[in-house]
C-alpha cells in the first residue's frame, strides 16, 4: 500500500503545520495527485476574522418571498431530460469510477416521468421564507418561529450539495417538539438561510465571500431578526460557517453544535488510538480518492459550471454520487433517501442555476492552505457523531481546540447528511446538545 | 486463422448529428459571470460565449470531416480492440516510419498541420531525407477508436497495441512520437523494447517526479515549482478523471458547451499563448478538436485513461532505447536533460524551442516539425 503510507506521511506533514516540501509534492502529481489535494488544504485559516459589518446595505428590509419556478424553466427540464446523451457504460459496475449508468438512467427516468416540482414547491411555501440584503448580497432564507415563547433561536446551515432542503424535516421536530415527542422547553425558532451562491441567495458578482464573511453575515441576520439570544448548527461547509461563527462571536451568539467537527491536531500523535489512526486514514481516503469533485470544485469552478448549468443529467449525477457516498445506507442510497427528496435538492440546484456558483465555496475558502482543523474555538461547542460520517473526530481532538465542550455524542446511524438522513435523531441531538445554554 | 484485416475508414458526419448539435447549442443554459478577471476560476465566461458562437454561426460543421477524409484513415483491431488511424506514406521510399500518439483533451486533430511537412519535406523547406511516413492512431476510447468496456487499457497495453500495429503495416523499424498521454505511451514502448522500436522522440518526458539527486539547483527549483503549482492549482481536471471518470462523463457527453469549455481551458491554460489560445490555435482548428470528442461521445472514455494510468503508469521510466526531447517553453513544467540522463541512458537529442507550449504539433507545426527531423536524425 505504497499510496496509503504515502498519503499518511503527507497528511502528517501537512497537520504539523510545515510546509509541504517540494519535492514530496512534486512526487505526489504522479500518484493522482492525493498528496497536492492535500498540500492545497480543505479550509481557510480562521484567525483574521474582522467584526461584522452591515454598513454597506441600502436597507434592512426583511421581505417575504415564495418559491415560484416558471412553467417555462420546468418545460425546459423535461425537454432536457428527454433529449438526454448518455455516455457509454464504462468499465466498472460499481460506483469506483462515479454513479453507474443504470442508476442514473433510473434517476433520470423518475425525474423526467415521476418527479413533480409542483409538490415540492408547494412544500416549501408552506414555510415563511424572506429575503434580506446583507453586506450587498440578497439572502434567502426560512424563518419558522416556536409557538413556544421561550423557544431558544437557532440558525441551521446547509453545505454543499445540500441546501435548505436538508432541513425541511427537521423543522417540524424543532419547532413543535410537543407533537414530535419532546418537550415544550426543547423548542427552537428556526432560521435556515442558503448560503451566498446557493439556492435562492444572491450569486456574488465579486470574490471575498468566504467562510468568515458568510458568519459575519449570519450575526447580522439575526441580530435584524431580533434575536439577543441565539445558538448556531452546521455540517459540512455548514460547519465551515458555523466554526467560523465560533471566531467571529457576533452578539447573542451563545454556542453551537456541529455535525462535522474540524478539530484535527496540529501535530499528528506519534501514537494514534485506533479512534485517531480511523480518522486519519477516514480522511486520507477522502483526500485521494474522493477528492476530484473537491479539487476541481476549488480551482476551476466556473470550467465544470459549463457543463452542470446545462445538462440536467450532469447536475443530477453530480450530486446524487455524493448522497450515495456520504450517506449511512446499507447498499443503496434510496434505502435511506427517496427518490423525490433527492430530486427536491437536485432541482433546487437546476432551477436556480448555481452549479458554478455554488462550487466557489471551495475556491474562497480551500483555494489555499489549510486542513481539517479550524483552530481554537472558547465558544462553547457542541458536537454530534454520525457513523458515516466523512472522518468521524475524536472526542479528545475536539477537546484539545474547543475548552467549552458542553455536549459530545455519538450516535448509532447517520451520514454526512446528518439532518436529511435521520431528522428526528438529528433534532433529537440538537435538544440534548443545546440543553445546558437555555436561559 | 485469417490475417488481422486493416479496411479503410471513412469519417462522416451524419445531419442528424449536426442538428442535435445545433439545437443542444441553441439551447444552452450559461453560467453567471466568474467573480474574477482572470482563468483563475475556469476559462471566462466571455471567452466560452465567443467560442460557443463560433461553433454555432462561423464554424463550418462538416470542416472536420473534409480534412480528415483528405487522409487515408483505417481501421483494424488490436488486442480485441477496434482502432482508428491515419496512415500517410511519404513518396520518399527511405521515409523513416514514424507513429504519433495524441494525448488528452488532444486527438489526432493535432497532428494533421504536420502530415504535410512530415511526409513530404521537400514542398515544406525540407530535404528528402527527412521524409517520414506516418501513422496517427486514436488511442482507445478516444476518437473513432473503439472504447474499452473492461478495465486493462492501460499505457503498457496500448504501447503493446501500437508495436503490432507497425508490424501489421509492415514496419521493421520505425520511430515513435508523443506528448501528454501521447508521450506516457511512447515512454512505454520504448520501455518495452518493441520489436522494431528504433527510438523514441518525446516533447513531455515522463520526469516527474523529478529524479533529484542532492540538494536541487536553483534551475531545478524552478521545474520543481512549476510542477507543485500544477499539482496545487491545474490538477483538479486530472484527479478528478483519475477517480470520477463516468460521473464526469454524464454533463460531457449531453452538453457541447461543457465538453467545449472542459477542453478550451485546456488550451487556453498550456498553450504558450499568455491565456490567449486563439492567438496560436485557429478557433476552427479548436472547435476540429473539441468537434472529434462531442461527435464520438468520448469525454468519459478519454477520462477513464486516468482512472487506468495516471497515479501508476504516467511516472519516469529507465530507458535504455535511443530518445530524443524537445522542450518547449510554454510546457506545463520545463523537463531538464540532468533528470532526463539520470532515466534515459541513450540521449540522441535535448532541444528546447523558442516558442509552444504543451500541444506543440498543435500551436507550432513547423517548429514540431523542425524539432522532430533534427530529433529522430541520429536514427536514420
Amino acid at each position: 500500500m505504497q499510496d496509503k503510507e504515502f498519503l499518511m506521511s503527507d497528511i502528517s506533514t501537512l497537520l504539523s503545520a510545515k510546509p509541504v516540501s517540494r519535492r514530496d509534492a512534486a512526487a505526489g502529481l504522479a500518484r493522482g495527485g492525493a498528496a497536492l489535494a492535500l498540500s492545497s488544504g480543505l479550509l481557510p485559516g480562521f484567525a483574521a476574522a474582522s467584526t461584522a459589518d452591515d454598513a454597506g446595505s441600502a436597507t434592512d428590509a426583511v421581505t417575504p418571498f415564495r418559491v415560484t419556478v416558471a412553467q417555462s424553466s420546468i418545460d425546459d427540464l423535461k425537454r432536457r431530460l428527454a433529449a438526454t446523451r448518455w455516455p457509454d457504460r464504462g468499465t466498472v459496475d460499481d460506483w469506483s469510477q462515479g454513479v453507474p449508468i443504470d442508476a442514473a438512467r433510473r434517476l433520470i427516468k423518475h425525474w423526467h416521468e415521476r418527479y413533480d416540482w409542483r409538490k415540492f414547491e408547494r412544500k416549501l411555501n408552506a414555510f415563511p421564507q424572506f429575503r434580506t440584503v446583507i453586506d450587498g448580497l440578497g439572502i434567502h432564507f426560512l424563518h419558522v418561529k416556536s409557538r413556544h415563547a421561550d423557544a431558544l433561536p437557532l440558525i441551521l446551515t446547509h453545505g454543499w450539495p445540500g441546501s435548505v432542503v436538508e432541513f425541511i424535516k427537521t423543522i417540524g421536530p424543532l419547532t413543535d417538539p410537543t407533537a414530535h415527542g419532546g418537550r415544550a422547553e426543547d423548542a427552537f425558532h428556526v432560521v435556515i438561510p442558503s448560503q451566498p451562491g446557493f439556492g435562492w441567495s444572491d450569486k456574488p458578482s465579486q470574490p471575498g465571500w468566504n467562510v468568515v464573511r458568510t458568519a459575519q453575515a449570519w450575526g447580522v441576520l439575526m441580530k435584524r431578526l431580533g434575536y439577543s439570544r441565539w445558538v448556531a448548527q452546521g455540517g459540512d461547509w455548514g460547519s465551515g460557517v458555523t466554526h467560523a461563527l465560533g471566531h467571529v462571536r457576533p452578539d447573542g451568539l451563545v454556542a453551537a453544535h456541529v455535525n462535522w467537527p474540524l478539530v484535527f491536531p496540529q501535530q499528528f500523535p506519534e501514537q494514534p488510538t485506533p479512534e485517531e489512526k480511523a480518522a486519519m486514514e477516514a480522511a486520507g481516503r477522502f483526500a485521494s480518492d474522493q477528492f476530484g469533485y473537491f479539487k476541481e470544485q476549488a480551482t476551476r469552478p466556473q470550467t465544470i459550471g459549463y457543463a452542470l448549468a446545462d445538462s440536467p443529467v450532469g447536475q443530477a449525477t453530480w450530486i446524487y454520487e455524493k448522497f450515495q457516498a456520504w450517506t449511512d445506507n446499507p447498499g443503496r442510497v434510496e434505502q435511506v433517501l427517496s427518490t423525490d427528496e433527492m430530486l427536491d435538492n437536485i432541482s433546487l440546484y437546476w432551477f436556480t442555476n448555481t452549479a458554478a456558483s455554488s462550487a466557489r465555496i471551495y475556491w474562497e475558502n480551500a483555494r489555499n492552505g489549510g486542513g481539517f482543523d479550524a483552530g481554537r474555538i472558547e465558544l462553547p461547542m457542541a458536537a454530534t457523531i454520525f457513523p458515516k460520517e466523512i472522518y468521524r473526530a475524536p472526542r479528545s481532538w475536539a477537546q484539545a481546540h474547543w475548552p467549552n465542550l458542553i455536549y459530545w455524542n455519538e450516535v448509532d446511524r447517520g451520514g454526512h447528511f446528518a439532518a436529511f438522513e435521520q431528522p428526528q435523531l438529528f433534532s433529537e441531538e440538537l435538544r440534548k446538545a443545546f440543553r445546558s445554554v437555555r436561559a | 486463422m485469417t490475417a488481422p484485416s486493416i479496411t479503410p475508414f471513412k469519417v462522416n458526419i451524419p445531419p442528424a448529428a449536426v442538428s442535435d448539435l445545433r439545437e443542444r447549442l441553441s439551447h444552452a443554459r450559461l453560467p453567471e459571470k466568474e467573480t474574477v478577471n482572470d482563468w483563475t476560476q475556469g476559462a471566462p465566461l466571455d471567452n466560452v460565449q465567443a467560442l460557443i458562437r463560433h461553433w454555432r454561426s462561423g464554424y463550418d460543421m462538416q470542416r472536420l470531416a473534409k480534412r480528415l477524409q483528405a487522409f487515408p484513415g483505417y481501421w483494424t483491431t488490436l488486442d480485441g480492440l477496434g482502432v482508428h488511424f491515419l496512415h500517410v506514406r511519404s513518396r520518399h521510399e527511405n521515409a523513416m516510419p514514424l507513429i504519433l500518439t495524441h494525448g488528452w483533451p488532444g486527438s489526432i486533430v493535432e497532428f494533421l498541420n504536420v502530415i504535410g511537412p512530415l511526409t513530404d519535406p521537400t514542398a515544406h523547406g525540407g530535404k528528402a531525407e527527412d521524409a517520414f511516413h506516418v501513422v496517427i492512431p486514436s488511442l482507445p476510447g478516444y476518437g473513432f477508436s473503439e472504447k474499452p468496456g473492461a478495465k486493462g487499457w492501460g499505457l503498457p497495453r496500448i504501447a503493446r497495441a501500437w508495436g503490432t500495429l507497425m508490424q501489421r503495416l509492415g514496419y521493421e523499424r520505425y520511430a515513435a512520437q508523443g506528448g501528454d498521454w501521447g508521450a506516457g505511451v511512447t515512454t512505454w514502448m520504448a520501455k518495452q523494447q518493441l520489436q522494431g522500436l528504433a527510438g523514441i522522440h518525446l516533447n513531455l518526458p515522463l520526469l516527474f517526479p523529478p529524479p533529484v539527486v542532492g540538494e536541487p539547483n536553483d534551475e531545478e527549483k524552478a521545474s520543481i515549482a512549476q510542477l507543485v503549482a500544477f499539482g496545487a492549482d491545474k490538477s483538479g481536471y486530472a484527479v478528478l478523471q483519475s477517480t470520477r471518470p463516468q460521473t464526469l462523463g454524464y454533463s460531457l457527453a449531453d452538453s457541447p458547451v461543457g465538453q467545449a469549455a472542459w477542453i478550451y481551458e485546456k488550451l487556453g491554460e498550456w498553450s504558450d499563448s499568455g491565456h490567449r489560445p486563439e492567438t496560436v490555435i485557429s478557433p476552427d482548428d479548436m472547435l476540429d478538436n473539441i468537434m472529434l470528442y462531442w461527435l464520438t461521445d468520448t469525454a468519459a472514455s478519454s477520462a477513464r485513461l486516468y482512472a487506468e494510468s495516471f497515479a501508476t503508469d504516467f511516472s519516469p521510466q529507465k530507458l535504455d532505447l535511443p530518445v530524443a526531447v524537445s522542450v518547449f517553453p510554454g510546457e506545463l513544467y520545463r523537463p531538464l536533460r540532468v533528470w532526463g540522463e539520470r532515466m534515459y541512458s541513450n540521449i540522441i537529442y535535448w532541444g528546447e524551442a523558442s516558442r509552444g507550449g504543451h500541444f506543440a504539433a498543435f500551436e507550432q507545426p513547423a517548429l514540431f516539425v523542425q524539432e522532430l527531423r533534427r530529433g529522430l536524425r541520429p536514427l536514420r
